[in-house]
């Protein structure tokens, strides 16, 4: 039993001549409380890098997947690290889904030196002083010597938050085999319309059940081939004003036409819940005729240790719909951390594994973002199905749009297509509802 | 006798004022700064810190001199649309796995309390789906769901139930169920642990004694079992509750929200806002939000479970 009697003796020690223990803490609390209000700034640490002394530790962050493979990165940092022994790097990776936001939340701490940034971002990140404006170092003869598409890739409002590095978009992957069985034309996939065509075709013959596969979960790679479909439709993301016009024309066609392609039982009903490493599983299994999906998928899809369908797989441009046959833009660029206390360090190791001879040598998982690469035997021989087509692609991209709000916008987006694609609204209610919440969003 | 021990040497030590109190006082905070450290660091300053954040525009990581807003961004989360979804999930999530983890976590913990055969084996095979971390158990239940692929449609298919496969995760409301699902399967252990440590506290004596009265097993359980294991159920209650209505990374890993937004929570939703839309005013207003939720529902708890013993005690 705790005895009540104040008078008691064995009352605390504290308590006879030391503070009492209520005191302490409500003093160690006051003091407490104040210092953390008093160190509570609002935002995060400080934005301020250095250039440091272009020699020491510095920490990239990567993705896991598409695009070169962990053990690719690990050689070209092997590599790099031979050439300049004053540098040591240490590689991070996450998936693609998590990278942004462990951008955001290791930049007030300057985690990082190096970040791997996709296109949708230099927007944000460069309004927000997350990476460094890098414009000025950029050579003058490098926005000549690459893609069109490869420069957009890092800029936004004529600055260059980056260098591009991975030069991507969507391609038609084909089971040759399939078709083959089902007695389907290549040349018939030049079009959107001639790939149904194909698809009923295949599931007729009951080659697959379900020919199509694709990566339509709620997430950025549902917004890639909504992207690609809204451009072979003729339809823009926002008009020029800025204000959201997916929600007319060919944005609605596009995802009446997504929509369709389920209900005629063309569209594997699992491609609402698939990314794109379950589309290259599913393909790659023989479990689907035709894919969407980025490069690196080829390389994987054709190895006999890792896929049954390895010796039948082709890859083409993208079909054209109504209005064109533009890829969407999903490169990535390397930028440096505009909180990185190595920032010399760190554009010296983004020049090595941007520049022309690395990315060669490495274009099996990732096409250059150099023009002259695609006309070099070398590079050509590294991947042959997918260069010729990338020559056709790499010059016809459509972009997301870009806007500090991005990820804000892609979010109403991604939920009101997929509530389309589930059927529980029509495509044009669902666009409707994505645009107004756009429009509040964009503030236009 | 230890505890008397120590008491006489305190008692002793206060009749010599020059030597004892002020440098037991200073002795007292060496100890305890350590603890206050780690306690205004990892507890105070977020705690402290997102309140003042919620009181801002902040819409970067980074420094600056961001607007005062007031408490616009708490009068904002209820004039967002997207807020109320969220909330009808969470509570639809906090209440149904609760109640299905707190059944099948008493059933389960009575079965293991039997005299059973291995009964250590048993208990060493609860335990694995608690063992796992929440992001592999949410990998695997993906993997377990998949329409394409996934073990359940193929366990159903030999069985028999069904040849058609079901895309569990492919529609909004049967997402949530079905991640509720795979909750319940992870987090039922941690409730039976705490009942069958309730159930070992029972004397036998009490279920004899009742027998001997002509009550049956039912009545046993009704009338002896559930109000001995009151505490128990109350502690594991709060525990889950609060765990429930804070769940993220099962939904982050097997749905991403999706399908349509169907599996979003607060948690998840809060996570968006702060990080991915860099909207960390209104995502620290949310976060406040939830912490007074889960406060608010600890104090009920508490409450119940104080009357709960008071009762018992009289």
């Amino acid at each position: 039993m705790k005895s009540t009697d104040s008078t008691a003796p064995q009352a605390s020690p504290a308590s006879v001549a030391g503070p009492s223990r209520r005191r302490f803490l409500t003093a160690t609390g006051a003091v407490g409380l104040g210092g953390l209000l008093a160190a509570c700034g609002v935002g995060g640490g400080s934005d301020k890098g250095a250039a440091g002394s272009g020699k020491g530790s510095i920490r990239a962050l990567f993705m896991k997947q598409a695009g070169y493979s962990e053990d690719n990165i690990h050689a070209m940092t092997a590599s790099f690290q031979k050439a300049h022994p004053g540098i040591k790097v240490t590689a991070d990776f996450v998936s693609y889904e998590a990278l942004h936001d462990k951008i955001v939340a290791a930049a007030p701490a300057g985690t990082y030196d190096v970040v791997l940034i996709d296109v949708i971002w230099p927007a944000e990140f460069g309004s927000k002083h997350i990476v460094s404006d890098v414009t000025a170092k950029w050579p003058a003869s490098w926005k000549q010597k690459m893609l069109p598409g490869a420069v957009a890739t890092s800029q936004y409002d004529d600055k260059q938050y980056g260098v591009p590095w991975i030069l991507d978009t969507k391609y038609l992957f084909l089971n040759t085999a399939h078709l083959k069985k089902a007695g389907v034309p290549q040349g018939q996939l030049e079009t959107w319309d001639g790939v149904m065509k194909a698809a009923r075709a295949l599931k007729r013959a009951g080659v697959t059940k379900y020919p199509l596969v694709w990566s339509w979960q709620q997430a950025e790679a549902l917004i890639c081939d909504y992207a690609q479909l809204l451009g072979a439709f003729g339809g823009t993301f926002l008009d020029g004003s800025g204000k959201p016009a997916f929600n007319q024309g060919g944005g609605v066609q596009a995802l009446g036409f997504m929509r369709q392609s389920i209900v005629d039982g063309l569209t594997n009903p699992t491609s609402t819940q698939s990314l794109e490493e379950d589309v290259r599983r599913v393909f790659s299994a023989g479990q689907a005729s035709m894919a969407l999906n980025w490069t690196y998928m080829y390389g994987l899809a054709d190895d006999p240790k890792q896929s049954q369908v390895a010796g039948h797989v082709a890859v083409r441009q993208t079909p054209q719909g109504t209005s064109g046959r533009p890829g969407v833009n999903g490169s990535m660029a390397l930028a440096v951390a505009a909180g990185s206390k190595q920032q010399a360090a760190a554009w010296t190791y983004i020049s090595y594994l941007t520049s022309q001879p690395v990315q060669d040598k490495f274009a099996l998982s990732s096409l250059p973002v150099w023009k002259t690469s695609y006309d070099d035997p070398e590079v050509v021989k590294t991947n042959p199905a997918v260069v010729p087509q990338a020559k056709k692609q790499l010059g016809d991209m459509i972009l997301r749009p870009q806007v500090t709000s991005y990820n804000a916008v892609s979010q109403a987006l991604q939920a009101e297509i997929q509530n389309a694609l589930l059927g529980k609204k029509s495509p044009q209610k669902a666009l409707d509802d994505a645009a107004s919440k756009a429009s509040s969003l964009l503030g236009s | 006798m230890s505890t008397g021990t120590t008491l006489g040497r305190l008692r002793r030590r206060r009749r010599r004022p020059s030597s004892g109190p002020a440098s037991e006082a200073r002795f007292a905070l060496t100890l305890l700064l350590p603890a206050a450290v780690v306690v205004f660091g990892v507890v105070l300053y977020p705690v402290v810190r997102t309140f003042v954040v919620s009181l801002y525009d902040v819409n970067s990581p980074m420094a600056g001199a961001y607007p005062f807003v007031g408490l616009h961004n708490y009068v904002r989360v209820f004039s967002d649309s997207g807020f109320y979804p969220v909330l009808g999930h969470t509570l639809y999530f906090t209440l149904l796995s609760t109640f299905l983890e707190l059944s099948l976590g008493i059933a389960v913990a009575l079965l293991l309390n039997a005299p059973l055969k291995a009964r250590w084996l048993w208990r060493s095979i609860v335990v694995l789906p608690w063992a796992l971390p929440t992001i592999v158990n949410g990998a695997l239940w993906r993997w377990i769901y998949n329409g394409q692929y996934g073990a359940l449609n193929g366990l159903l298919d030999t069985l028999g139930i069904s040849h058609t496969p079901h895309q569990w995760l492919g529609s909004p409301f049967l997402a949530l169920n079905m991640v509720i699902l795979a909750d319940v399967w992870k987090n039922t252990s941690i409730v039976v642990f705490f009942i069958l440590a309730g159930l070992q506290t029972i004397p036998d004596d009490v279920y004899e004694a009742a027998r001997i009265d002509g009550a049956g097993a039912w009545r046993g359980f009704w009338r002896i079992t559930l109000p001995l294991l009151a505490p128990s159920i109350a502690v594991v209650l709060i525990l889950r509750t609060i765990e429930a209505f804070k769940v993220f990374d099962i939904i982050y890993v097997m749905t991403g929200g999706g399908p349509a937004s169907g599996t979003q929570t607060i948690a998840f939703y809060t996570y968006l806002q702060a990080f991915s839309n860099q909207l960390f005013g209104y995502g620290a207003a949310l976060a406040y939000l939830i912490v007074i939720a889960v406060f608010a529902l600890a104090m009920v708890y508490l409450r119940i479970l104080r009357q709960g013993r008071m009762a018992g005690v009289q």
